[in-house]
C-alpha cells in the first residue's frame, strides 16, 4: 500500500506507480513508450476524477487528514506577503498551535490567525498536533483585539483535532477562553472571515470560526464531535466512525445547505495536497474577493448582518 | 423455586430486602447511601441532611426553589427541537425526542421563566439533565436567547442554571452554532449593562460549558458540582494519567480562578438576590429574608 494516497485511492497509486516504472524504462531504452504513458496518465486522471466525484462523508474526512495536507502555515506563506508572526497570550505563554500574526493581502494590511498542525513527528509535537491550549485562544483574542483597534480586517484558518482536552487546559480554563472568543467575535468591529482548511473539530474551531463570511475547502470537514468520538458515544466502537460521518453531515455540501457555510473554495483534483500552489492561488483570489465585499459594506451594517445571523442559527 | 426451598434461602432474601430503599417515599443518598425520607428531603432542597450531597434536581423543581411564588411567566415555550439532518443512528433521532418528551413532559431541556427572587425581576433558565442529557441543540439555544431578549427588553438580569453534557450530537453542526449565538448574545446583555449570573449545577461539560455557562458576570457553583471542557474519561485516555482528586469539582474551579463562589442550595436564593441588588441597585424584599424559601 502506498502510504502518500488514501486506501480508497490505492487504484489511482497502482496506475501512478505503473506510470512511474515505465517512465525509468523509458529513460533506459530507445523504444517509444510515450503514447503508452500518455495513455495511462489518461486513465489515471479519469479514475481519480470518478473516485473524487463521489466521496462519502467518511472518505473526505480522510482527505482532511490527509498527512500531506497542506496546513495553515502553507497557505500563509503562499496566500499572503510580507508576514509578520506575533507571539503570546500576555498571560501565560505562547502556544504553537495556532500561529498569528500581520501580513499583507494584496497590499492590504490584514491579521491572519491560523490552527496549525505541524509536519512530521518534531514539528507536529512541537504544535502539540494543532491542539490549542487556552493561552492560544487567548492570543488570538488579543490579535484580533488589535486587529480592530488598527482597522485590519481579520482572516482565520480553522484546522484543529479539538481543543486540547488535558489538565493543564482545564486548570487554565479552556471552556472561558473559547467561550469569550465567540463572545468578542460576534461583536468585533472590523470584518472576519473564517476558512475551514482540513478538520474543524467542535468548540476548538468554533473558536476562531466566529465571523461575516464562513469558508471551506472543498474537503474540510466541520463538526461538533469527530465522527470517531460520536461512534463511541452511540455504538460504543470507533468502527462505525463512518456512519457517525454521514449522519452528522461533516461536509461543506451539507453545511451549506443548513445555511451554515457561505462558500465552498474549490480543490485540486485529488485534494489540496496535489497542487498546493494551485489551492493557495484559488483561496488567495477567494478572500480578496469576500474582503473586498465585506469592506465595502458600512460597519454598522456589517456587524448587524453578522448578529443576525447567529441569531438565526438553526431556525427554519 | 418450592415453598421449601424460600424457606431454606430465607435468610438470603430478608438480607437483600434490608438493603432495599423502598419506592417512593424514601429516596437513597446516591453519594453516601443513606436512606433519606422524602418530604424531609424535600425540605432540605434535595441536599442529604446526612453528607450534604446536592442531589441532581428537576428543572421545573429548581424553579420552584428557586423563584418568588407567584407571577410567573414562561418563555418560549413554543419552540420545540428540530430534526434538520434527521439524524439516525441505531435509533431515530425523532424517536429519542419522543421518548425523552413523554420522559420528563418537557419539549426539550431547557425552561425559561421571568419571575422575581425576594422582589428582584429577572429571567431564570434551567437545564433539565433529565432530557437527553441536558444537552444543547437548537431549542435550548433558541430558547436561552429569547430568554436573553426579555432581559434585555426590559433591562432585568438573566441567571442560568446549567447541568448539561454539552452540545447535542444529532443536531451536529446546528448544535455547536448554538454556542456562538448564546455567547453572542451574553455580550449584548455585557454591552447593555445587564447582569448574567451563571450557576453550575453538577454536571456541565463540552459546548454548554465552552460558551454561556462560563460567560457570568458572576460564575457560582453547587458544592461538589463537576464542570469543565473535557470529560475526564477524555483526559485521561488523551493523557494516560489518572486525574487527580476532586479535579474539576467547584471547589477546583474556584481554586483556579473559574468560578466566583461556591454556593450551596439552601442559600441560592439569598445570595443572587444579594448579589443582583448590588449590580442592579434594586431594593430587595424585606419580609422575604427569613422565609422558608425551600418548598
Amino acid at each position: 500500500m502506498n502510504l502518500n494516497y488514501l486506501d480508497f485511492e490505492q487504484p489511482i497509486a497502482e496506475l501512478e506507480a505503473k506510470i512511474e516504472e515505465l517512465q525509468l524504462v523509458g529513460n533506459d531504452n530507445e523504444i517509444n513508450i510515450s503514447e503508452e504513458i500518455a495513455k495511462l496518465q489518461d486513465k489515471s486522471q479519469r479514475l481519480t476524477e470518478s473516485i473524487y466525484s463521489d466521496l462519502s462523508a467518511w472518505q473526505i474526512v480522510k482527505v482532511a487528514r490527509h498527512p500531506q495536507r497542506p496546513y495553515a502555515v502553507d497557505y500563509i506563506e503562499r496566500v499572503f506577503d510580507d508576514f509578520d508572526e506575533l507571539h503570546g497570550d500576555r498571560h501565560f505563554g505562547d502556544d504553537k498551535a495556532i500561529v498569528g500574526g500581520v501580513a499583507r493581502l494584496d497590499g492590504q494590511p490584514v491579521m491572519v490567525i491560523g490552527e496549525e498542525k505541524g509536519r512530521g513527528v518534531n514539528d507536529k509535537i512541537y504544535r502539540n498536533f494543532g491542539m490549542p491550549k487556552p493561552e492560544g485562544y487567548r492570543k488570538a483574542l488579543r490579535l484580533m483585539e488589535m486587529a480592530e483597534r488598527f482597522r485590519m480586517p481579520v482572516l482565520t484558518l480553522i484546522d484543529t483535532p479539538g481543543a486540547y482536552p488535558g489538565i493543564d487546559s482545564e486548570e487554565r480554563g479552556i471552556s472561558e477562553a473559547i467561550a469569550r472568543n465567540m463572545a468578542v467575535m460576534s461583536r468585533l468591529r472590523t470584518p472576519i472571515i473564517c476558512t475551514v482548511i482540513g478538520e474543524g473539530s467542535s468548540g476548538g474551531a468554533i473558536a476562531i470560526g466566529v465571523g461575516d463570511w464562513l469558508n471551506m475547502l472543498q474537503y474540510a470537514t466541520y463538526f461538533v464531535i469527530s465522527p470517531e468520538g460520536c461512534a463511541n458515544i452511540i455504538w460504543k466502537t470507533v468502527d462505525k466512525a463512518p456512519q457517525a460521518a454521514e449522519a452528522m453531515g461533516v461536509t461543506s455540501t451539507v453545511l451549506e445547505e443548513l445555511g451554515i457555510v457561505d462558500e465552498t473554495i474549490p480543490e485540486p483534483l485529488g485534494g489540496a495536497h496535489r497542487d498546493i500552489d494551485a489551492m493557495a492561488g484559488t483561496l488567495k483570489t477567494r478572500l480578496a474577493d469576500q474582503l473586498g465585499r465585506l469592506k465595502g459594506m458600512p460597519l454598522d451594517e456589517l456587524l448587524a448582518k453578522r448578529f443576525d445571523r447567529l441569531m438565526s442559527y438553526g431556525n427554519t | 423455586m418450592s415453598w421449601l426451598d424460600r424457606i431454606r434461602k430465607g435468610p438470603g432474601i430478608r438480607t437483600r430486602k434490608s438493603t432495599t430503599v423502598p419506592e417512593g417515599l424514601w429516596h437513597k443518598c446516591p453519594r453516601c447511601s443513606s436512606p433519606l425520607y422524602r418530604p424531609e428531603l424535600e425540605k432540605n432542597a434535595d441536599v442529604c441532611p446526612k453528607c450534604d450531597h446536592h442531589i441532581r434536581i428537576g428543572a421545573r423543581r429548581r424553579l420552584d426553589i428557586f423563584l418568588d411564588p407567584g407571577d410567573r411567566e414562561e418563555i418560549a415555550s413554543d419552540v420545540v427541537p428540530v430534526d434538520r439532518l434527521k439524524f439516525k443512528d441505531v435509533k431515530k433521532y425523532k424517536d429519542r425526542l419522543s421518548s425523552a418528551q413523554k420522559q420528563t413532559g418537557e419539549k426539550d431541556a431547557l425552561i425559561a421563566m421571568r419571575g422575581s427572587v425576594r422582589g428582584l425581576p429577572l429571567v431564570a433558565t434551567v437545564f433539565e439533565f433529565a432530557f437527553h442529557g441536558g444537552s444543547m441543540g437548537y431549542a435550548v439555544g433558541e430558547r436561552f436567547t429569547r430568554a436573553a431578549r426579555v432581559s434585555l427588553e426590559h433591562r432585568i438580569p438573566l441567571i442560568c442554571f446549567s447541568a448539561t453534557g454539552g452540545a447535542r450530537m444529532q443536531e451536529a453542526l446546528i448544535s455547536l452554532m448554538q454556542m456562538a449565538k448564546t455567547s453572542a448574545i451574553l455580550e449584548r446583555l455585557k454591552a447593555e449593562g445587564i447582569p448574567y449570573v451563571s450557576v453550575m449545577t453538577d454536571p456541565v461539560y463540552g459546548g454548554v460549558s465552552a460558551s454561556l455557562a462560563m460567560l457570568g458576570d458572576i460564575n457560582i457553583a453547587e458544592p461538589g458540582a463537576r464542570a469543565g471542557f473535557a470529560g475526564p474519561n477524555i483526559i485521561e485516555q488523551t493523557i494516560r494519567q489518572k486525574l487527580p482528586k476532586g479535579f474539576q469539582r467547584s471547589e477546583f474551579l474556584l481554586e483556579h480562578g473559574a468560578i466566583d463562589m461556591i454556593v450551596h442550595r439552601k442559600d441560592m436564593r439569598d445570595t443572587v438576590a444579594r448579589l443582583l441588588s448590588k449590580l442592579t441597585g434594586h431594593a430587595l424584599n424585606e419580609e422575604a429574608e427569613n422565609a422558608e424559601t425551600v418548598t
